[in-house]
């Protein structure tokens, strides 16, 4: 094992996908000469030249769809968004197109295609551009939607997104690109499955489920929760469609209480799906209700005291963690 | 051409009768684009098309019994019932689909092109679309792209003079669509879609630029059709004046006259009607017998299945 950050084990995912496997490309906006607007590809066109890494004009919408197209017939293409922000001006290229020509084709035509980006709060950056996308493509079949939380899971599924034969959307986070952790050996070629939970901290008095940018806030929660005699085990989905409860579910059976920690809105989404699987297939475990810590019901503000109000905070995690347990 | 002519005027029945359901883009009138474009390309070739894809479908060499079990909502359907008219689909043919969102598929277009030049291959793609998706982003997208790409496409605008009920003068500022091309950097041409020969003649051109590396090229076919949008519109917005006019140049007339002036006998060419007309009753014969779509197919073919990446 060694060190890398969130965003080397992106670009290594990448690399080692496209030595691989010639159909495999990237194209998107400063992807190439500019070495990407994050540094996620950086060194990709040096090495692959102007066929594989593509820069494009400002459309996402029509590079989107040339990437759904090129994957229609066989090729494996990396789109990248600069921002999911600015997917939303492709919603329809994903939604009506990738996600549907599967089954309109009668399972004629496949689209192995990743659409990756940065997702959610980054700085200050205000309303137009923190949206956590995950609700509005979590709620589509016909696509994958992953969003990992550290730089193993980052590589590992990135690896296997761009191995999948059916579109996936990839979320990830500007203010994770420089989280370090550990990575296998360049010589393993690690694969994480799609569709998989992960335990990230053995805890016997509270579920917490939690990805993405709250995923760090949670893990800090829980240290200071364990301070005070309160051990959480901390779930982390990784993959929000398909979702995989079952390790959820068996965490349940065991802490008897849960709480659900995520970035996005709280109307709907992957948070609400949690909880109302949990509700159904844990009910009889539950000494609580479940509670869910998400992102403020209003557009993201610019100021940075308010914006620290919106996201999900170490204080309203631990304040969750002790209603449910009826400590407080 | 009186394949498609009949298939159409059959699904109509159908759709009367309550045999076919959903949304119905009847083809009729227009049928001379679709099969001059069918006989230029070559098997290796991609064509995309709207969500009035019949026409085009039938062209490529798609069965009408294969077309016509779809609009039945058949499991022996060209998307076994899962697509319905505005989804056909034949890959085998290169046909990629009929799709419904108007400008979403000019993009997908663009990317089988680029799938094209990015292996070296020779393919050309031709992408068919109506006068009113040229007003929205989508166009001017995959326009874009294509145009800075120099990709092997052909975007086939097939002005059929109205945007659903709307005429062109009310939705576009200029009268001549082709223009647009040279703000993408790329050929453009107009011609009239009632002559199945000069049709063919044009797109001919423009596919052999595209496919000898020559860039995309944006052609307007200046056409009309002869029935409402979909079943569902009476077509209210213009005048049996201009309906009866457009018809003294039904593409079909024109092929058959020309055809009897060469010398053609008149009884082969009512043979020739004698067999779409049974082809259509076997078509219609087959759907009805057909069964119903499947709901493990369904439900199948939400994902494709994983491996051998």
């Amino acid at each position: 094992m060694r060190e890398l950050r969130y965003r080397e084990a992106l670009r290594e995912a990448m690399f080692e996908e496209m030595e691989r496997d010639d159909r495999v490309f990237l194209m998107g906006e400063e992807v190439g000469h500019y070495q990407g607007a994050y540094k996620v590809s950086e060194g990709l066109l040096d090495k692959y030249g102007e066929r594989r890494v593509i820069d494009t004009p400002i459309a996402e919408a029509g590079f989107a769809g040339v990437g759904i197209g090129a994957a229609m017939v066989g090729l494996r293409p990396i789109i990248e968004f600069m921002t999911w922000n600015f997917s939303f001006v492709a919603f329809d290229q994903i939604i009506s197109n990738a996600a549907k020509v599967h089954q309109m084709s009668a399972g004629e035509i496949q689209v192995p295609i990743v659409f990756r980006g940065p997702n959610g709060a980054a700085k200050q950056v205000a309303s137009q551009h923190s949206h956590s996308a995950a609700p509005f493509y979590t709620h589509i079949p016909g696509l994958y939607v992953i969003q990992p939380s550290t730089p193993r899971d980052a590589k590992g599924l990135l690896k296997s997104a761009i191995r999948s034969n059916n579109p996936v959307v990839f979320l990830e986070g500007e203010t994770l690109y420089g989280v370090q952790g550990e990575v296998p050996d360049e010589s393993v070629d690690e694969l994480i499955p799609i569709g998989e939970s992960r335990l990230a901290r053995p805890g016997t008095d509270c579920t917490i489920v939690t990805w993405g940018r709250p995923y760090y806030t949670v893990l800090a929660a829980a240290e200071k929760l364990a301070a005070e005699g309160i051990e959480c085990e901390v779930i982390d989905p990784r993959t929000l469609r398909p979702l995989d409860t079952a390790l959820m579910v068996e965490s349940v059976k065991k802490t008897n209480r849960c709480v659900v920690v995520h970035e996005h809105w709280p109307y709907g989404g992957p948070g609400a799906e949690i909880v109302d699987r949990l509700q159904r297939e844990a009910f009889d475990y539950l000494d609580a209700p479940l509670e869910r810590v998400t992102g403020l019901d209003v557009p993201m503000p610019y100021a940075l005291n308010l914006e620290d109000k919106v996201l999900p905070t170490e204080e309203r995690v631990i304040d969750a963690v002790k209603r449910v347990s009826y400590s407080k | 051409m009186m394949m498609i002519r009949r298939f159409e005027e059959e699904s109509a029945r159908n759709y009367a009768k309550g045999k076919i359901g959903g949304f119905l883009h009847l083809y009729i009138g227009q049928e001379a684009i679709a099969v001059a474009a069918a006989e230029v390309l070559e098997d290796r070739d991609y064509i995309f098309q709207t969500y009035r894809d019949h026409g085009i479908a039938l062209a490529r060499g798609m069965s009408a019994k294969s077309a016509m079990a779809e609009l039945f909502g058949k499991d022996t359907g060209c998307s076994r019932g899962l697509g319905g008219s505005m989804h056909f689909f034949d890959v085998e043919r290169g046909f990629l689909g009929g799709w419904g969102i108007v400008g979403g598929h000019l993009a997908l277009a663009a990317g089988t092109a680029f799938k094209s030049k990015y292996l070296g291959e020779d393919s050309v793609t031709v992408c068919f679309f109506g006068d009113g998706s040229t007003n929205i982003g989508g166009f001017h997208e995959a326009m874009s792209l294509a145009g800075l790409w120099k990709l092997p496409v052909v975007f086939v605008c097939e002005n059929n003079q109205y945007a659903m009920g709307t005429p062109l003068e009310r939705t576009s500022p200029i009268k001549d669509l082709s223009i647009k091309a040279k703000g993408y950097g790329m050929v453009g041409d107009r011609f009239d879609g009632h002559d199945v020969e000069v049709v063919q003649e044009c797109i001919a051109a423009a596919v052999d630029r595209a496919r000898s590396g020559g860039g995309p090229t944006f052609i307007e076919i200046l056409t009309y059709r002869f029935r409402g949008h979909s079943m569902s519109d009476p077509a209210k917005y213009r005048t049996q004046t201009e309906l009866d006019q457009r018809k003294q140049q039904d593409p079909i007339a024109v092929v058959r006259e020309r055809l009897l002036g060469l010398g053609a006998d008149e009884n082969t060419l009512d043979d020739i009607d004698l067999e779409v007309d049974e082809e259509i009753d076997a078509a219609v014969r087959f759907a009805e017998e057909s069964a119903p779509a499947l709901e493990e197919v369904m439900m199948s073919t939400v994902l494709a299945p994983e491996g051998d990446s």
